[in-house]
């Protein structure tokens, strides 16, 4: 009792003015909420919902790149492309079990991502057909998930904040790939170099819309922000975001695909930024609702993996029972 | 799906010798063996530590957080436990 292992437990609290009140006033002292403090049951679902979405996000992102590690094309690119693709299983654990903290199971949280009723993140739901996606998905989707994370580092619920300070450690490694990868395509034939510029015509709109819907119709954000789960808002990431990458783009002689892509002195208070075209919200939906090129393949891929693992769940646990067993018989032995 | 939850673990590691178990996370497994096996697989990936120590969950004895303050507050009011409490001449020097 009351050391993490929350799952099941009774976790109401009587949500009086002063409480929320009070617990406001902690978050503004930039004090951290931990598993076991009493918290407002709308701040539980609203990290419920978030770590496990990120989560789920994790485990589904290592398909479409799992997707290419028989085929990588050198063996220093396959054992990145592993590692890479382990490490994101990894996160969605680290993920999982800061969700158990408030309460969820991982059962019921793999149950609500095989029904269709958990979202995870709608860049997973396009294919990779060629070597390039690869890179482009280090380089982009990686470099958006690390904007993203960075601030949650600070999140003012401690599991998820320490659970992100992990993962942002070895998000590093995973967009320094994707980039080299990128430019050792684009330095290389005009076939390869062809073959990046494709990838990143792709990848490069999904990549923004990772960030989320516009301030103006993101209808968590402002509670998230007041609660400090959230620090920045969704266009003010993606605007780092691009002010970030176009430059990496011009580096390797490629050509991100919006021409209406300018610099803007005026922008980010006058230290300038790029202005960058309209994104289409109406794909954006679709693919989050279901509609996506891969939505359906992803869960079959899911449901497959544990469909076919649960024999060695159920044979796991039984091991553990018998041996359990045996080593009581033996003491009880013993003790005759 | 199956109707047994698989044991939840919390996971303790040595960075290197001369410092603490520290708790990192936590796994599911079914058995001890397998628990210390997902424990290096999951936290250790880049020479995180030189030992783990796993526990089931429903094992740890926690304080009851509803009695944080009369477990420790009072130890706020203790002041004569710390060196600043006493008065010596700054010709002693460090002490
Ligand atoms: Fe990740
Ligand atoms: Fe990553």
């Amino acid at each position: 009792m009351y050391s993490q292992g929350l799952i099941g437990a009774d976790t109401t609290t009587e949500e009086t003015e002063e409480f929320l009140a009070a617990f406001q006033a902690r978050i503004d002292r930039e004090e951290k909420i931990e598993p076991n403090d009493p918290m407002p049951a709308a701040y539980r679902k609203t990290l419920i919902r978030q770590i496990g979405q990120h989560a789920h996000s994790e485990i589904v992102g290592m398909l479409p790149e799992g997707n290419w590690i028989t085929r990588a094309p050198s063996l220093r690119r396959k054992l990145a492309l592993l590692a890479k693709v382990q490490d994101e299983g990894g996160h969605g654990l680290y993920l999982y079990s800061a969700a158990e903290t408030l309460g969820v199971s991982r059962e019921q949280m793999t149950e609500e991502l095989l029904a269709g009723k958990a979202k995870y993140s709608s860049i997973f739901n396009y294919p990779t057909p060629t070597w390039a996606d690869i890179g482009a998905i280090g380089w982009l989707v990686d470099g958006a998930a690390i904007m993203n994370q960075v601030p949650l580092c600070r999140c003012s619920f401690g599991p998820y904040a320490r659970a992100m300070v992990r993962i942002c450690r070895e998000e590093s490694f995973h967009q320094r790939q994707g980039y080299e990868l990128m430019m050792t395509l684009a330095k290389g034939t005009p076939e390869q170099k062809e073959m990046a510029q494709d990838a990143l015509n792709r990848w490069w709109w999904p990549s923004l819309m990772m960030f989320g819907p516009s301030d103006s119709d993101s209808s968590h954000s402002d509670q998230s922000m007041k609660w400090k789960i959230k620090r920045f808002s969704n266009d003010e990431l993606r605007q780092k975001f691009v002010d970030a990458t176009v430059p990496q783009a011009e580096l390797i002689g490629l050509t991100m695909p919006d021409p209406d892509l300018r610099w803007n002195e005026a922008k980010n208070g006058g230290q300038g930024g790029y202005d960058f075209g309209a994104i289409d919200w109406d794909e954006f939906w679709r693919v989050v609702k279901g509609g996506g090129p891969m939505n359906r393949d992803r869960i079959a891929a899911r449901q497959k993996a544990w469909d076919d693992g649960a024999w060695v769940r159920d044979a796991a646990l039984a091991h553990a029972e018998k041996r359990r067993a045996r080593a009581a018989s033996a003491t009880l032995e013993a003790a005759e | 799906m199956s109707t047994q939850h698989m044991p939840l673990w919390e996971v303790f590691i040595r960075p290197r010798n001369g410092l603490h178990h520290k708790h990192v996370g936590s796994i599911h497994a079914p058995d001890d063996e397998m628990a210390l096996q997902a424990a290096r697989d999951v936290y250790t990936r880049r020479e995180e530590g030189n030992s783990i120590w796993v526990v089931r969950s429903n094992d740890i004895v926690a304080s009851d957080p509803d009695k944080a303050a009369e477990n420790f507050d009072p130890a706020g009011e203790k002041v004569y436990r710390h060196p600043s409490f006493y008065d010596i001449p700054d010709e002693v020097g460090h002490m």
